[in-house]
């Protein structure tokens, strides 16, 4: 198992041109991963508990009018910044996917991580949460609730790579494209977002990386993320 | 010609002999005196002093942080970008004064300034106070307090270990040995002021100070090693004091947030920290003058040595703020331009603008009049202001600058709410309350160094003129 999963790349691609900023993806992650909603008074706070954002930028004077989009959520940095800030070590490269972890209980709460995310894709828990009814009766059972004073974000669904990797190992066969499906992934109408592993030299996304269309957010400051996007033209709006 | 001269302008240096502390000596006992009298009794004023900084420091500090621990961090204004405000900037501002005493006492000390002769302690007592009042920030500001000891590195069954690449790691292991330096710094200088109160105390009064004096006679050889143990100190806590506040400024520096990221912010810090340190040690020294009626040591030509300190650091500070702006501005970077636009037309700009009033345009545009140096009121009021306006910096550069990222979609105004502003406020209550405990058991002017000075000063003719002699104490 340890061998297996050793040399995994969890690598997420996403097409700007099939992404119709539905939010449907941002809906999605709040159920899977339990985040809680924060109410009216603290998203005017700016305290929206989202892990994947759609930012939306304006472009251009009234008459001749563009919206661009772009879904942010934690680009798991394989040069993290949120890494070496840390004075406890909550915020750790796992070795095992790939990705950049958040180690809940080890968490003290100094929030340095979160400043110095250039991508702003972390969020505090200023409060306990709380799950008005009836999501109180949805939670997912396998992730954590987090509780007041902790950072928090985006984990690739940590959880579903983990039951993807077990399920293979349970048919005695090797992860294969498509084992893994994140939430988001799963509920985007129009395929814009597919996680996979960029060591499998059979995956989607080994193709996709490779488009000239493809590029990093914020790209020059060195910190490798493992968030592919992919060039998209301009929606109208007028 | 030149024997035009002193007529026109008169002898700067030849100010009245009388003037000057350390050529105007008194007898020994008589200055015991005058230290020890507004120690020993304790007016209706300063109970009621006491009583108000106390309730203050229970409602608004204590009460305050214990109710924000209840329901979370979420009370604060702070939010999504900016991560980190009031709490983290008047942490930095604590940090800054106590740079006062070190600076004040051990690098005068170092150069022989026989002016500070009568300030060092109070100067001392300062950093040591405003230290305990900055080390409760780190606390203060945490998510979950109650695992605050999760960054301290010690064996545990929980294996976990500090994060030695984090400058919050840094910053707990600088404030911890600045702390217990500085403490020892402010006293060893004290003893021999203890055994004094020792002498001249009964009952538990002498009880306390038999013990804080360590058994203290006054023979040569315990002369001998005092004198060498300040040196020692004197010399050791500068770096110290220089790798604290540079240390503080790699919270920052260290980051890759826009603005932060800059190679002058250690040397950017420890100047505006000692420009507001100095600044408090003259507004501390007022008070403590005309509350414990010290008129005798502390005098005019003392405030007008450190205002002409304030005003050269006021200068630093400003070639260092100019320079930050400057470089930041010809870098071209359209981030970093909506962040300098931001502090002069943005939400902050009002203070922005204060902050250039009090730190540049009042210090520079008065401290280089002598009657404005010396007149009491005239540097209450400046310090004070610099003071304000070097909080501002910090506001500016911790909360202020966090505004502005590389994310335009994610810019947000962050404004303080009730519970971080009744915590500053409240270890303001915490300093000024430390301070009057500490003025009825801490002799606040050091008496042996005075006489020492005044021992070595001697005014001597020779031919027509009169000079002022100075023994070398080595």
């Amino acid at each position: 198992m340890a061998e297996a999963k050793q040399g995994n790349r969890w690598t997420m691609v996403i097409d700007l041109d099939k992404c119709t900023a539905c939010q449907a993806c941002v809906i999605a992650c709040h159920a899977e991963n339990n985040v809680p909603t924060v109410g009216p008074e603290q998203i005017n706070m700016g305290r929206a508990q989202h892990w994947l954002r759609i930012e939306r930028y304006w472009q251009g004077e009234y008459p001749d009018l563009r919206a661009r989009y772009i879904p942010v959520l934690c680009q798991q940095c394989q040069h993290a910044p949120c890494e070496p800030v840390c004075p406890v070590f909550a915020s750790m490269h796992s070795d095992a996917e790939n990705i950049n972890v958040q180690v809940y209980n080890r968490c003290v709460g100094t929030r340095y991580c979160g400043n110095n995310c250039p991508y702003l894709a972390r969020v505090f828990n200023w409060f306990d949460p709380y799950f008005p009814e009836p999501l109180n009766e949805q939670l997912n059972p396998d992730v954590t609730v987090r509780y007041r004073g902790v950072m928090e974000k985006c984990t690739f669904c940590i959880q579903r790579i983990h039951a993807g990797a077990d399920r293979a190992a349970l048919e005695g066969r090797p992860l294969r494209d498509g084992d893994v499906v994140p939430a988001c992934a799963q509920v985007c109408p129009t395929d814009a977002i597919v996680l996979g592993n960029l060591a499998d030299e059979h995956s989607r996304i080994h193709e996709f990386v490779k488009s000239k269309r493809a590029f990093a957010l914020l790209e020059d400051l060195g910190t490798e993320p493992a968030v592919i996007y992919l060039k998209g033209g301009e929606s109208h709006v007028s | 010609m030149l024997a035009e001269l002193p007529r026109k302008f008169g002898w700067p240096h030849e100010d009245n002999p009388q003037e000057r502390l350390l050529l105007d000596p008194l007898p020994q006992e008589d200055m015991n005196r005058i230290m020890l009298r507004p120690m020993l009794k304790a007016g209706s004023g300063w109970w009621l002093v006491v009583a108000l900084l106390s309730a203050i420091v229970l409602v608004c500090f204590v009460g305050a942080w214990a109710y924000m621990i209840r329901w979370g961090m979420g009370l604060a204004g702070i939010r999504r970008p900016v991560f980190w405000g009031v709490f983290i900037a008047t942490m930095v501002f604590w940090i800054g004064i106590s740079h006062s005493g070190t600076f004040v006492s051990a690098i005068l000390r170092v150069f022989n300034a026989e002016y500070r002769r009568p300030i060092t302690r109070a100067a001392e007592l300062m950093t040591s106070f405003s230290l305990i009042c900055a080390g409760m920030f780190p606390f203060i500001h945490l998510g979950r307090v109650w695992t605050v000891y999760y960054m301290i590195p010690m064996p545990n069954q929980r294996q976990l270990w500090t994060n030695f690449q984090s400058p919050l790691a840094w910053d707990l292991f600088a404030i911890t040995t600045y702390l217990i330096g500085s403490t020892l710094y402010v006293y060893l200088p004290m003893i021999p002021d203890l055994a004094m109160a020792r002498d001249h105390t009964t009952g538990w009064r002498h009880t306390l100070y038999k013990w804080l004096s360590l058994g203290w006679r006054g023979v040569e050889y315990e002369w001998h090693y005092l004198h060498m143990a300040i040196k020692i100190f004197a010399f050791a806590i500068i770096p110290v004091m220089f790798s604290v506040h540079t240390i503080v400024s790699w919270d920052f520096a260290m980051s890759m947030h826009i603005g932060w990221h800059s190679s002058i912010f250690g040397p950017y810090f420890v100047v505006g920290a000692i420009f507001s340190g100095v600044s408090a040690v003259i507004t501390v020294l007022l008070v403590v003058r005309r509350t414990m009626h010290l008129e005798y040591f502390l005098r005019p030509e003392h405030f007008d040595a450190l205002a002409k300190l304030v005003l050269i650091f006021s200068l630093a500070w400003t070639y260092f703020f100019f320079n930050d702006y400057l470089v930041e501005w010809y870098g071209g970077d359209w981030v970093g331009h909506q962040l300098l636009l931001f502090q002069a037309r943005g939400p902050v700009a009002p203070l922005w603008y204060a902050m250039l009033l009090f730190n540049i345009a009042i210090p520079c545009l008065t401290l280089w009049n002598k009657r404005i140096r010396r007149s009491p009121i005239a540097l209450f009021l400046i310090t004070v202001g610099i003071n304000i306006g070097m909080y501002l910096e910090r506001y500016i550069i911790i909360p202020g600058f966090l505004h502005i990222n590389n994310m335009p979609f994610d810019w947000g105004n962050y404004n303080p709410e009730w519970p971080e502003v009744s915590i500053a406020f409240g270890t303001l209550a915490l300093f000024i309350l430390l301070y009057t405990l500490a003025s009825k058991f801490i002799p606040l002017i050091p008496v042996w160094e005075v006489l020492e000075g005044q021992l070595s000063h001697t005014r001597r003719r020779i031919g027509r003129t009169v000079v002022t002699s100075v023994a070398e104490l080595e």
